[in-house]
């Protein structure tokens, strides 16, 4: 864990370090690049009003008017897909992102100042993994109640345990270190080290499972959609679109079908390019490959 | 090895105590009253009443948090306000169905999981590992219910080799094995491309090892090289990490039942939540909360059982 570069500036290069040396990785790009231009440009890119309910078009297969077909209200499927694409990345996004800025806080804190601070943390960080994701997940949405931010308050705190992992165990080591020394000698307070000269250190390891972590997040709003406790109706979501249409599963398969396969690339785009990140930044997978 | 459990089994307690705690504290994040959500708007204030004192909402937060503790550690983890019955008789009603489902999926976990890991690791870098990783990649970003789904389209509604709802208790067991085969190997290939995943990075890292150079030098036959210096030692990491994912096989198995309309602890707990039955959540909280911290318990007995290199500190 030491031997990650002191450089700040370290952040950059295992990212263009994976692209180089992973093909697949580039199928990951690519996919999410488009995904996120599909959500960026909703309004534009989607043929019709994801809420324009319509009775004359209901449950009608995928034709020319409607690529995806429609849903039992009539509305066009692929809108709403594609305003859903809105959805999945705001809320994986920023629930990753609360996780990360609480889990690395803390791992920080842990590992630098140790003893029973550490123990309390690590302690928090136990009782976290004991509960099944999903479940913990679900328990908070119920809890809070259905709403957008309440959906992202519950993924990000099954997500925060990770995070602390992964920021405490280079700062044990980062913390002994000369430069964190000289720092101290020069009169820096606590606070500042941490940030300054811990923190910069770790920040690609804490980006890369970011990326493997937003799969995780969008794949539970989708099934914390999909169970009834995310984003209420009319609004367009995937796993909600998947939950409307379980119930015409028999007669109207394009309903359950396009959702998942969007849910299935988004997660797959992020898993693809996490993995080329992790194996770029773990210095025993790298130099297994040159 | 009798010193190390109990020292282990000492440390699985503050866990339990403060997960104990979290559930407590997370089923009182319910804004406002309590007995007003459960009983809806319609409800008279004696009736309100009557419930916040058949809770216990009428004591002080920490006599209700000692009274808490006690039903759990009981082992009857509370009452179930919608039928009256412990939270441990609704879990034993329904808990054959998920371990039956359970077993199914990880017996199919590993047949197919870890010879195709072994596989991927020896053809490194070929073909066959890149379509590997690709595919266990992919088994991985399938959300239970997702793969479920489609499962259910094909092999069901299109196919019709499957029952679509395969909710029948009193079948005779060729029905019921019938009827285990979708969600059991919607789960199980989930779990083939997790012990994938693992089993191939693991005999990666064995394989490279001066024992099994040693071994092969001495003209061990390549097969025997493989499973008795390779696979054996490359068993240990796999258990550990198996062990780490069974959090996540309840969530997928939770999803899997709902999916397949099958009965068990995922649909338990969706009851529980469309009925705002509060207290038997709770219970079921606490029940697969502490099936986790059994489970990685014993995954970390076990890892001291396989291998004779973990000291007992």
């Amino acid at each position: 864990m030491s031997a990650i570069a002191a450089t700040p500036s370290a952040s950059a290069s295992p990212i263009w370090q994976a692209l180089k040396k992973n093909r697949l990785s580039w199928v990951g790009l690519v996919l999410l690049a488009s995904i996120v231009l599909i959500a960026l440009f909703a309004p534009w890119v989607a043929p019709h009003d994801p809420l324009q309910q319509n009775i004359a078009y209901r449950l009608e297969g995928p034709s020319a008017e409607f690529l995806l077909g429609t849903d039992s209200y009539g509305r066009d499927v692929l809108s709403r897909l594609i305003y859903g694409t809105r959805v999945s990345l705001l809320v994986g996004f920023v629930a990753v992102l609360i996780a990360m800025l609480i889990g690395s806080t803390l791992g920080i804190i842990a590992g630098y100042v140790g003893g029973m601070v550490d123990r309390l943390i690590m302690g928090l960080v136990d009782v976290l993994l004991s509960f099944p994701t999903l479940l913990l997940g679900l328990m908070i949405a119920a809890m809070l109640g259905a709403s957008l931010e309440n959906l992202i308050i519950a993924i990000a705190i099954t997500e925060i345990a990770p995070f602390v992992r992964v920021a405490r165990a280079p700062t044990i080591a980062l913390k002994q270190r000369d430069f964190v020394d000289a720092g101290r000698a020069l009169g820096y307070g606590p606070m500042r080290l941490m940030r300054v000269h811990i923190l910069p250190n770790m920040v690609s390891d804490v980006v890369v499972l970011g990326s493997l972590w937003m799969a995780s997040a969008i794949r539970t709003e989708a099934a914390l959609s999909f169970i009834g406790l995310g984003v209420p109706p009319p609004a367009a979501t995937w796993g909600s679109m998947i939950r409307e249409g379980f119930e015409n599963i028999l007669d109207a398969w394009w309903l359950t079908v396009f959702p998942s396969i969007a849910i299935l690339l988004t997660v797959l785009a992020l898993n693809l390019l996490g993995d080329a990140l992790r194996d770029a930044i773990d210095p025993k997978t790298r130099s297994e490959r040159a | 090895m009798m010193q190390y459990a109990i020292k282990r089994l000492l440390l699985a307690i503050p866990t339990l105590v403060a997960m104990l705690t979290a559930v407590f504290i997370l089923v009182r994040l319910v804004p406002g009253d309590p007995a007003a959500v459960i009983l809806g708007d319609q409800a008279s204030a004696e009736s309100l009443n009557a419930l916040r004192v058949q809770l216990g909402l009428d004591q002080p937060t920490h006599v209700q948090y000692l009274h808490f503790l006690g039903y759990m550690l009981s082992g009857k983890f509370g009452m179930s306000m919608a039928s009256g019955k412990t939270v441990m008789h609704e879990v034993a009603l329904v808990l054959p169905w998920t371990i039956q489902l359970t077993l199914a999926s990880l017996f199919i976990g590993v047949v197919f999981g870890l010879p195709l890991g072994v596989w991927a690791a020896l053809r490194r870098n070929s073909w066959p590992d890149y379509l590997g990783r690709m595919l266990s990649l992919t088994g991985l970003s399938f959300p239970a219910f997702v793969s479920g789904i489609l499962m259910l389209l094909v092999f069901a509604i299109q196919l019709r080799w499957f029952p679509v709802v395969s909710t029948t208790v009193n079948a005779d067991w060729s029905t019921q094995l019938r009827n285990l085969v979708l969600p059991a190997f919607n789960l199980g290939l989930i779990m083939t491309a997790y012990v994938m995943r693992v089993t191939r990075s693991s005999m990666l890292e064995v394989m490279g090892e001066d024992y099994v150079r040693t071994a092969k030098a001495k003209g061990v036959r390549p097969m025997r090289l493989v499973l008795r210096h390779g696979l054996r030692n490359a068993l240990i990491p796999i258990v550990t990490v198996v062990g780490l994912y069974f959090g996540t096989l309840i969530g997928n198995s939770v999803l899997t039942e709902i999916v397949f309309n099958r009965p068990g602890l995922g649909k338990l707990i969706l009851g529980a939540l469309n009925a705002r039955d509060y207290t038997l959540l709770q219970g079921l909280m606490v029940v697969f909360a502490s099936c986790v911290i059994l489970v990685n318990l014993l995954t970390d007995l076990v890892y001291g059982l396989v291998d004779p290199r973990v000291k007992y500190k």
